[in-house]
């Protein structure tokens, strides 16, 4: 049933983020991407990591996808863009099959190292997996995540000035 | 039970097509989507292995992952902007001014 449930979801992925590079009008090609970032997010509740499928829902379909909606509407670019001259989209093609194979190679020749955790379903059902993301952030990763507002700033700040006519 | 190379090969097909819509297409805003979606397929990577190996240290970092894709945005569309005010175009091949 699981098995079934993550096919489904996973062709569902695959068939929008192939409709994103195909479709010529820009606003489909954004709403597949939504549709994409959703199929995500399930797929994060199923590997127990509910927090960040919420994260995925608000930060990337609610606030990024809005951002990129609200820009492609603003500079009303409807207009058929096409592709490339054809040679680049054979090299691009053969690039990205590349890396898919690529990919796959590694999955098969590799082996996972590492020491297990102690954090599993169980534990995430019993403590719950906010506090536990939680935790982590604020102990372990705490002067990243200041580092983090720095480069937020830094982003407020420089959207603003790019915009201005002048300086 | 799903296993662990379903969620890694899922994600390894999702970071093929968003390279091959990145190097096809030409508008800007739909090679920025191609970009985000590599982003996420490795998001989905990280928090695949996150739960394999029973560490929550994968999700913090697509916690910092998505926090610089929301920056990245912020600045990327800002200077698609500010390049259509400039070209009436976002096509990328007419960003050409320092072309020999």
């Amino acid at each position: 049933m699981e098995t079934f449930f993550f096919m489904i979801v996973a062709a569902v992925a695959v068939l929008a983020s192939i409709l994103v590079i195909t479709c010529k009008n820009p606003i489909n090609s954004a709403l597949s991407l939504i549709l994409t970032f959703f199929c995500l997010a399930t797929l994060y509740v199923t590997l127990d990591a509910p927090f960040m499928a919420a994260i995925q829902v608000l930060v990337y379909a609610g606030a990024i996808m809005v951002l990129i909606v609200f820009v492609i509407m603003l500079l009303n670019v409807r207009t058929e863009s096409g592709r490339r001259s054809s040679h680049s989209v054979l090299f691009g093609s053969l690039i990205g099959l590349f890396t898919l194979f690529q990919l796959f190679y590694l999955f098969n020749r590799s082996s996972l190292t590492g020491q297990k955790g102690t954090i599993d379903s169980a534990l995430i059902n019993k403590v719950g997996h906010t506090e536990l993301i939680g935790k982590a952030l604020y102990t372990d990763f705490l002067l990243p995540f200041e580092v983090t507002s720095i480069l937020l700033l830094v982003a407020i700040i420089g959207a603003v000035v790019l915009t201005k006519k002048k300086i | 039970m799903v296993s662990l190379h379903s969620y890694l090969i899922l994600s390894a097909i999702l970071f093929s097509i968003g390279t091959i819509g990145v190097l096809i297409r030409r508008n800007a805003i739909v090679i920025f989507m191609c970009v985000e979606m590599m982003l996420n397929s490795v998001n989905l990577t990280f928090i695949a292995l996150s739960k394999h190996l029973g560490n929550v240290d994968g999700q913090i970092f697509v916690f910092f992952v998505m926090t610089v894709a929301a920056a990245e945005a912020a600045v990327g569309l800002a200077l698609m902007i500010a390049f259509y005010k400039n070209r009436e175009s976002i096509d990328v091949e007419d960003v050409k001014l320092m072309k020999l």
